[in-house]
This record gives C-alpha cells, sequence and structure tokens, in this order.
C-alpha cells in the first residue's frame, strides 16, 4: 500500500488508464457476442427458406444455385434427443436436488452437493466415451442389440449424465431459498413432511426449478462432443430407434465444416436456429426468476 | 443449520393428507436418486481405468510423456501410441486461455462492480452471461469462418513482425488453424465463468474496505485495487481455476481451430491437439476391443483425472468465499 501524496498527478493519470482499461475488458468481452450474431444472421439467413425447419438434407453441391433444402432432420434429432434426455434426467435431478436441499444438512449432503457440482465440470467428450462404452459392455454382454451403441437412445444417455447434475444442483439452489418457516408451517398442521415437501416446497420453489431445468435442457440441446461418439448424426428424417440420429449441433460441425456452400449456408442456418433459441430460453429465464421468484422469499 | 432436518421421531400421528409410511418411501426415493448421481462418478473413472488397462498395460507410465504416435499398419514402425503432444497441447491452450481471458474478466467484473451505475451494471452482467449460453459448436464454427483468417493474414503476421521473425513462441508460417487460435476461442469461452465468479467475489469484500481507502485519500483505481482486489485475491485464484477447469475440457471449439496435428511444436501458430479434440476427431474410427480404442479411452481418464482435479480445486477455493458471501452455512 504505497499512495504517495507528492504525485497527484500521476495517480489520476493512472486512475484514468484503468478505468479507460475496463472500459475496454467491457467492449473486448462483449465483441464476439457481437460478431457471433451479426454473423450468424448475415451468413445464415440465405439458408432460410419457407422449409428450412422441415426439409431434408439437401443433396451436397457448391455454387450459387444449390438448393438449401433444410434441416429438419437435425431438429427433429434434437427434440427427439432432448425429451428423451428429459424423461430419464428430470425425475432424477429432481429428486436428487430435493435430497441435497431437505435431507442434505449434514455431512452426507455437503459431501453429495460438493460432487455434484464436480460433475458438472466433467468434460462433456468424457460422458461420451463413457457411455459407448457402457453401451458396448450391454452389447457385449447380450442386453441390447449392437445396434442401440449409435442411436437416439444412447444418445439421450450421454445427454442426461450432463443435465442431471444441473438440474440437481439448480433444484436445490431453488428449494433452499423457500423459506424455513414455510415448510415448518406444513408440518405444524399435521402433514407428513414429504407432503409438505412435494405439495408446499416444490410449489414455492417452482419457478425456479422450472427455470433450472429449462437452463438444463438448454445446456444439453448445445451438446455436441458427446453425440459425435454416440448419436453420431445423421441425414435423414427418424426411421427406427436403434440408427443413428441427427442433432442440430453435430449438423452445424459436420456441415459446416464440409467443403459444398449449400451445406456450409446450411450450417450456418442451423447455428443462428440453435443461437436464437439459446438466447431466448436464456433470457428467459433470467427475466422469469427476477419477476417470478419463489413466493414469499425473504431474498 | 437444520433447514428441515428429519422430522423428529415423537412427532404426533399425521392428521393431513398422505400416509406417514410415504415419508420414508419418499425419502428412500431422494436417497436412492443422489446415490445414482454418486455411482455415475464413480463408474466414469471405473469404466475408463478398466478399459485403459489394454494401453496401459502395452505403453506404461511412460504413456504420459512420451511422443510416439505411430498407428496400425505402418510397416516402418509398430503401433504405438502416447499422450505427450495431447497433454502438452491440452495445457499450452488452456494457459493461453488463462493469461488472456483473466485480465478481461477482472477488468469486466471491475466495471461491473465498481464503476457502473446500477441500472447498467445489470444488464450488462447479463449480456456477459450470454457468452456462456452459446454451444461450443457456434463458437467452432464462428472460430473456423471468422477468427482463423484474422489470426491468419492480421494478427500472427503482425506478431511477427513487432517481436521479429526468430521469436521462438511465433516462429513458422502463421497458420490460423493452431494454438494461438484456439486459446483466443477458450479465452473467450471463459470470460463468463471468470467474470461471474469474480464479481461475486468483488461483492462480497465489505463497503468499508472502500471507503477506508477513499478516507485516505486513495483514488478510485486504488480503491479498487487496495480495497477490492487484494482482499478478493482468494476469490479471483478461485475464478480463474475455475475457468482453467472449462478450458481443459473444452472439446469442439478447439477441435475446429487448432488444427488436429499429433506433434509438439514450441510455436503457438503451429497448429497442434488437445486430448479433448483428439478423442473427438479419432474415436469414431477405432474399433471396439483394439488397442487404438484403448488408449483413447487411456487418454480420456487422464483427462477426467485432470479436470476432476482441477474442479475439486476450485469448488474448495470458492466454497469459503462464496459461501461467506452468499450467507450460508
Amino acid at each position: 500500500m504505497t499512495i504517495t501524496f507528492d504525485s497527484y498527478g500521476r495517480r489520476r493519470i493512472v486512475n484514468l488508464v484503468m478505468t479507460l482499461a475496463a472500459f475496454a475488458a467491457v467492449g473486448l468481452a462483449l465483441l464476439p457476442l457481437v460478431s457471433i450474431l451479426y454473423t450468424a444472421t448475415v451468413r445464415g439467413l440465405p439458408a432460410l427458406g419457407p422449409g428450412f425447419l422441415t426439409d431434408q438434407t439437401p443433396l451436397p453441391c457448391s455454387g450459387s444455385a444449390c438448393p438449401h433444402g433444410g434441416i429438419g432432420p437435425a431438429i427433429e434429432g434434437t427434440l427427439i434427443l432432448i425429451s428423451l434426455a428429459s424423461l430419464i434426467s428430470v425425475p432424477i435431478g429432481l429428486m436428487t436436488g430435493i435430497f441435497l436441499s431437505e435431507y442434505g444438512s449434514n455431512t452426507a449432503g455437503r459431501t453429495v452437493r460438493f460432487l455434484t457440482d464436480v460433475m458438472t465440470g466433467v468434460p462433456s467428450i468424457v460422458v461420451g466415451i463413457f457411455t459407448y462404452t457402457l453401451f458396448l459392455y450391454a452389447a457385449n454382454a447380450g442386453y441390447i442389440q449392437f445396434d442401440y451403441i449409435h442411436s437416439a437412445i444412447s444418445g439421450a444417455f450421454a445427454i442426461s449424465v450432463i443435465m442431471i447434475p444441473i438440474v440437481a444442483r439448480t433444484t436445490d439452489e431453488a428449494l433452499r431459498l423457500v423459506p424455513t418457516s414455510t415448510r415448518e408451517a406444513g408440518l405444524a398442521l399435521g402433514l407428513p413432511q414429504w407432503v409438505v415437501v412435494s405439495r408446499i416446497v416444490l410449489s414455492s420453489g417452482r419457478t425456479a426449478v422450472v427455470t433450472g431445468v429449462l437452463l438444463g435442457l438448454s445446456r444439453a440441446a448445445g451438446e455436441t462432443a458427446p453425440l459425435l461418439v454416440t448419436a453420431l448424426g445423421s441425414l435423414f428424417l427418424f426411421r427406427q430407434v436403434n440408427a443413428p440420429i441427427g442433432a442440430l449441433p453435430l449438423t452445424i460441425y459436420q456441415l459446416g465444416l464440409s467443403p459444398y456452400s449449400n451445406w456450409i449456408d446450411d450450417a450456418w442456418g442451423a447455428a443462428l436456429v440453435l443461437v436464437v433459441m439459446m438466447l431466448l430460453i436464456n433470457i428467459g429465464a433470467r427475466v422469469a426468476l427476477k419477476y417470478g421468484g419463489p413466493r414469499g422469499s425473504t431474498r | 443449520m437444520a433447514r428441515a432436518g428429519p422430522v423428529p421421531a415423537d412427532r404426533p400421528p399425521s392428521q393431513g393428507r398422505g400416509s406417514p409410511a410415504g415419508d420414508s418411501i419418499f425419502q428412500g426415493l431422494a436417497v436412492a436418486a443422489a446415490l445414482l448421481v454418486m455411482g455415475t462418478l464413480a463408474a466414469l473413472l471405473i469404466v475408463l481405468f478398466e478399459n485403459s488397462s489394454q494401453s496401459f498395460g502395452a505403453f506404461g507410465l511412460q504413456f504420459l510423456w512420451s511422443t510416439t504416435w505411430t498407428p496400425a499398419g505402418n510397416p516402418l514402425h509398430p503401433e504405438a501410441y502416447s499422450a505427450g503432444p495431447f497433454i502438452f497441447g491440452t495445457l499450452v491452450t488452456s494457459a493461453l486461455a488463462i493469461v488472456l481471458g483473466v485480465p478481461v474478466s477482472i477488468g469486466v467484473a471491475v466495471f461491473l462492480t465498481e464503476l457502473s451505475p446500477p441500472w447498467l451494471s445489470e444488464p450488462l452482467s447479463g449480456l456477459v452471461e450470454l457468452l456462456a449460453a452459446v454451444p461450443s459448436v457456434i463458437y467452432g464454427l464462428w472460430g473456423f469462418f471468422v477468427l482463423v483468417p484474422i489470426m491468419r493474414t492480421d494478427v500472427e503476421p503482425g506478431l511477427q513482425q513487432l517481436l521479429g521473425p526468430n521469436f521462438p513462441l511465433f516462429s513458422g508460417t502463421p497458420l490460423g488453424l493452431d494454438k494461438l487460435t484456439a486459446g483466443v476461442i477458450l479465452a473467450v469461452m471463459i470470460i463468463p465463468t471468470v467474470t461471474a465468479v469474480s464479481r461475486e467475489a468483488f461483492r462480497a469484500v465489505p463497503t468499508s474496505q472502500r471507503e477506508a481507502a477513499l478516507s485516505l485519500g486513495a483514488t478510485r483505481w486504488e480503491t479498487t485495487r487496495i480495497g477490492v482486489i487484494s482482499p478478493a485475491r482468494s476469490g479471483i485464484f478461485g475464478a480463474m481455476t475455475l475457468g482453467l477447469g472449462r478450458a481443459i475440457g473444452e472439446t469442439m471449439a478447439v477441435t475446429m481451430t487448432i488444427g488436429n496435428t499429433n506433434v509438439i511444436s514450441g510455436s503457438l501458430v503451429a497448429p497442434g491437439q488437445t486430448i479433448a479434440s483428439l478423442i473427438a476427431t479419432n474415436f469414431g474410427e477405432s474399433a471396439p476391443g483394439t488397442l487404438f480404442q484403448s488408449t483413447l479411452l487411456e487418454l480420456g481418464l487422464v483427462l477426467l483425472m485432470i479436470s476432476l482435479t482441477v474442479n475439486v480445486v476450485a469448488r474448495l477455493l470458492l466454497s469459503r468465499v462464496l459461501n461467506v458471501e452468499a450467507g450460508r452455512e
């Protein structure tokens, strides 16, 4: 702490420089977001036609006369994967969150909370090869056909492994904002604890819980790496459950790095659709949390 | 602190709806879900460990620092793999992400907590957090089509001119698809995480610290340095570690910009490969039961161990800082 009182001029200059540096940092941080939105809009718009969201992937072709087709298989695949993943991960995540907030104020609870936090940091590609290996075990043991290793089922499983810790922790945070007095009021009426938790606590915190699930879903919908080794991607609409399936992020990766101009355009179109979807969900979640937070909360 | 601990055993019999037997079933379900989550974490480690044995048997511990990479089918060399180039690539790109991303994040956090008027602060931090909502494949696509050309034609030649052609870190023909570009993308991707956590750490510093500095005649920057950044050091360090964890495991954006070359090169403008990008680009071509697939799974285990360690350290550092702020426990 060296504040010298004889160099006020120099200190004012340093102050000015550092203030400007902080302004510059904000500009620098937001530049990529602006650039991504701008590029996705400019390069994605040409691909957007009336059937873009539903049509089949076009035949690869380069030049200005190429048909753009659509990203129907990707949209459909993402919807199927996300629905299946929600069926698995929402109940498990929700119950884990309830465990953490309602039964977790002891060493066991704190340990589980810590490890759940750590689990959100597991690299998604590792989750992918883990899922692949588990399905390979099951196929080798004769429980499933080998086809299922690359299918909607394995893709949804991988996504669930990523989603569950997110849903668990957001549920935990949401329920812990519900005041203890709300629980005590329920218990004082003679309600069993499970009724208090499932009817009163969960419903007071429902905005935050639903928002958390939505954020988990949006994160899952953007995952590519785990699907690269499980769902594998597909240029065709869904036909059977034991076959590779497309997904928006996979399409962006596979078409985007292809040498064909209409595929690259479609990749940007898909990127535009995906990024707008993500931003809307995230902004929506932010607004919902701000104006519809837990009722009766003191925060 | 018991928020809603188990109901005391001497509670009077239930008169409301729902049977008391439901309590043990409900709690059982909650415990089962939590055990399932813990089981998944354990299974991750066990499955990868078990499947690494073939590779570990072939290459031993040397695997971690050796640099051999000769796939099967080469008549001149026996099939051999190693982790060296990929651990190197992962460390270099993550270090770049920290060096480039952390100062910017601290700048943003300082702006949000110390300089910005309250009406601007909230929407602005929302915007920065939106950076985290952009999927990594879109960062990759943007990196490939926008950032790579800029790096190749402007930034990298510019750096070479500035530092001389023989400066080792930037030697060679700039390709754009290289470690520097991947590092820049990773820096952008960790900014929301590091900013959000540093901001919380700055907010946790009592206002009296700032007032004390101001009352001694400090300028606004001096107040920030002495009264905010300095007491929040451990929080910043935790934020940095969390950002490091994110950078180490990032797959798609790196895969699409790093150039995917399995060699060690000291130059940042030469292509490379991280553990994650290697698995992403090669796993599809590996057949079950082969030495190659076992090698990729061992690399997955190495990546998992590194990122678990980094995340555990980050959470331990942060649990103190952030819980004090939130008044928890």
